[in-house]
């Protein structure tokens, strides 16, 4: 089992979109590898080598409905639980560089 | 302590339709319990006294004019688990990232229980979401166990069992990803139930493992859950999960409570090692007295139960890394950092860090390293095929038995703080709950004594949609207990009122 570096937590946190600091990097490194050396331990189950995955606890099929026009939830409900909203849309912060 | 608040829901129903008790005094006595000892016991994150009252007034409105009909459970009170969608009402799953979010719309199970006269009083407190065994992982602090208020309630879902010990609804909602109902359940000396997967609509549920999670009832009685779990069940077309199928006779065999004949099998994998004493001892009188009471006893092997904690443990915070990407600060709840120079990106994980306590962002970097590229087979992957052989022990054990018991949790409840920095021993707490949850079948866990003065619970397991064994075996052995003791375990409950 690799040991966890910081720098492979931070690596995580970035694809997890999670601005951590220096302390949570080095405490959650150590907890990792607690928690991994735990977990491994289903490394030991031989038996599963030729067995299907279960994906889902209950077998179902994909469900299809009418394509109808039905009423949504109301534009201006939907929008004042937001943190910002500018005419109508969601307002968010800039995507693009200033010099792109 | 008023009468009220000690009736059952059934009770509860039966005089607001007979007119001995109105709707609204029921909700007020209900209210007034929970202002004089919520600050104790802190089982709700938001009370809606209003709502409840004015929904009350509905319920005797139809109780007066004859010709509505009004449902088995019009009038009674529940608390409903933060986790659950309501409309106009404050939603955070007990976390800082859905602070002050009032939602536009209503769970399924939601509008199907105001639909039936059910008046909710509140949202209760929660590990956030429902990432947790103590409920010490909500952002609002702590709920504090009835039994002892030094103690924890269980969780995810401590809120929800420790409203009904502390007599503050006799009714409450959970939702079980890996013991969320059970544990707490088990830990106040309550009943809980986990219905098979499918079998409770999803929809407005705030995500965290979605191959996992289910909403269920929680009370203070069998029969009470029963009502509770026929209300809330059934088709959804909104949740493609959901089984269209008739909802199994709860109720009916609640009532029925009968085990007669019926082949009940001990899991030996669920016991031993990491067990109380007491819990154990609990567990074997209970075994016992369902032989007296006419049932078949034998031992079983599930062989592969073993490695369900780990199997979930990877599963669960794969899946919740995924659900948890929507609290992206762009369409509710927190937004930090926007300050007109940090881009969308950084905004996005500065609120992300800021908003997620640490057993969540845990999950979420366990999750994302399990998926990862040049680790999923051995993690992910190997994970699901080892929920594949935990649901093939399940078969095999159903060919041989009609349901399974085993401890509901493995300890009793512990102080507050003693586990807090060991992440190991909280996941510990469900090692007994997780396996119904990797295969799907419907699983309770109702009190059977007290150990160090604190609750045992045992738990029921059942095939997929064969939820009504669980009340039977419930019912039965409910009944024969409260004959032992002379009353209900919760009559035991310290005084809480100051």
């Amino acid at each position: 089992m690799p040991e966890i570096t910081r720098e492979q937590v931070a690596h995580l946190a970035r694809l997890s979109r999670l601005a951590l600091d220096d302390a949570e990097l080095d405490g959650l490194a150590a907890q990792l590898d607690v928690i991994l050396g735990a977990v491994a331990q289903i490394s030991q189950v031989t038996d599963a080598a030729d067995v299907p995955p279960t994906t889902h606890a209950v077998p179902v099929e994909n469900v299809t409905r009418p394509d109808l026009v039905v009423a949504s939830l109301d534009r201006d409900a939907v929008l004042a639980g937001a943190p910002a909203a500018e005419e109508g849309r969601f307002r968010v912060p800039r995507i693009l560089e200033e010099d792109a | 302590m008023s009468d009220i608040i000690g009736m059952t829901a059934a009770q509860t129903a039966e005089a607001i339709a007979a007119k001995r008790i109105s709707a609204v005094e029921v909700a007020q006595a209900h209210l007034d319990r929970i202002a004089a000892v919520d600050g104790a016991v802190h089982a709700f994150l938001h009370v809606d006294a209003e709502g409840a009252l004015a929904q009350a007034s509905r319920v005797d409105a139809a109780v007066a004019d004859r010709d509505t009909p009004i449902g088995p459970l019009a009038g009674v009170p529940l608390a409903m688990k933060d986790v659950v969608v309501t409309k106009g009402v404050p939603t955070t799953a007990g976390s800082r990232i859905l602070e002050g979010w009032v939602p536009p719309y209503d769970a399924t199970i939601s509008a199907r229980l105001k639909a039936a006269g059910v008046v909710m009083l509140g949202k209760t407190n929660m590990d956030e979401f429902a990432m947790g065994s103590s409920t010490e992982h909500s952002a609002y602090g702590p709920t504090h166990n009835p039994w002892d208020l030094t103690r924890i309630p269980g969780g995810s879902g401590g809120g929800s069992a420790a409203a009904l010990a502390a007599f503050q609804a006799p009714l409450a909602v959970g939702t079980d990803t890996g013991g969320s109902i059970r544990q707490p359940a088990s830990v106040t000396g309550t009943v809980g139930v986990k219905p098979t997967y499918g079998g409770v609509s999803r929809y407005g549920l705030v995500a965290f493992s979605s191959s996992l999670d289910q909403a269920g009832p929680c009370a203070r009685t069998v029969l009470d859950a029963a009502l509770l779990h026929e209300a809330m069940a059934g088709h959804d077309p909104r949740d493609s999960t959901s089984i269209d199928a008739p909802v199994p006779p709860v109720v009916a065999a609640a009532r029925q409570a009968d085990v007669t004949g019926l082949r009940i099998g001990v899991v030996r994998e669920l016991s031993g090692e990491g067990y109380e004493t007491g819990v154990q001892e609990r567990f074997d009188e209970a075994v016992e007295l369902l032989q007296e009471l006419g049932a078949t006893v034998s031992e079983v092997s599930c062989p592969h139960f073993g490695y369900a904690l780990p199997a979930y443990y990877l599963i669960a915070p794969s899946e919740a890394s995924s659900n948890l990407a929507r609290f992206d600060s762009v369409r509710y709840g927190l937004r930090v950092g926007d300050d007109g120079v940090n881009s969308l990106e950084q905004v996005m994980s500065i609120t992300r860090a800021a908003g997620f306590g640490p057993e969540v962002k845990r999950r979420i970097i366990l999750g994302t390293y399990a998926l990862s590229s040049g680790y999923y087979d051995a993690y992910y992957g190997q994970a699901q095929k080892v929920r594949t052989l935990i649901t093939r022990d399940f078969q095999a054990a159903f060919a041989q038995v009609d349901v399974l018991v085993s401890p509901a949790s493995p300890g009793v409840a512990f102080p507050i703080g003693a586990k807090l920095d060991d992440p190991l021993a909280m996941y510990r707490q469900d090692l007994a709950t997780i396996p119904s949850n990797l295969y799907g079948g419907p699983a309770m866990s109702l009190p059977v004594g007290l150990s160090e003065g604190l609750p045992v619970g045992l738990q029921v397991m059942a095939p997929t949609m064969r939820d009504e064994l669980l009340y039977r075996v419930g019912g039965a052995l409910e009944a024969a207990l409260v004959d032992r003791w002379g009353h209900p375990l919760l009559d035991s409950v310290p005084e809480l009122e100051v």
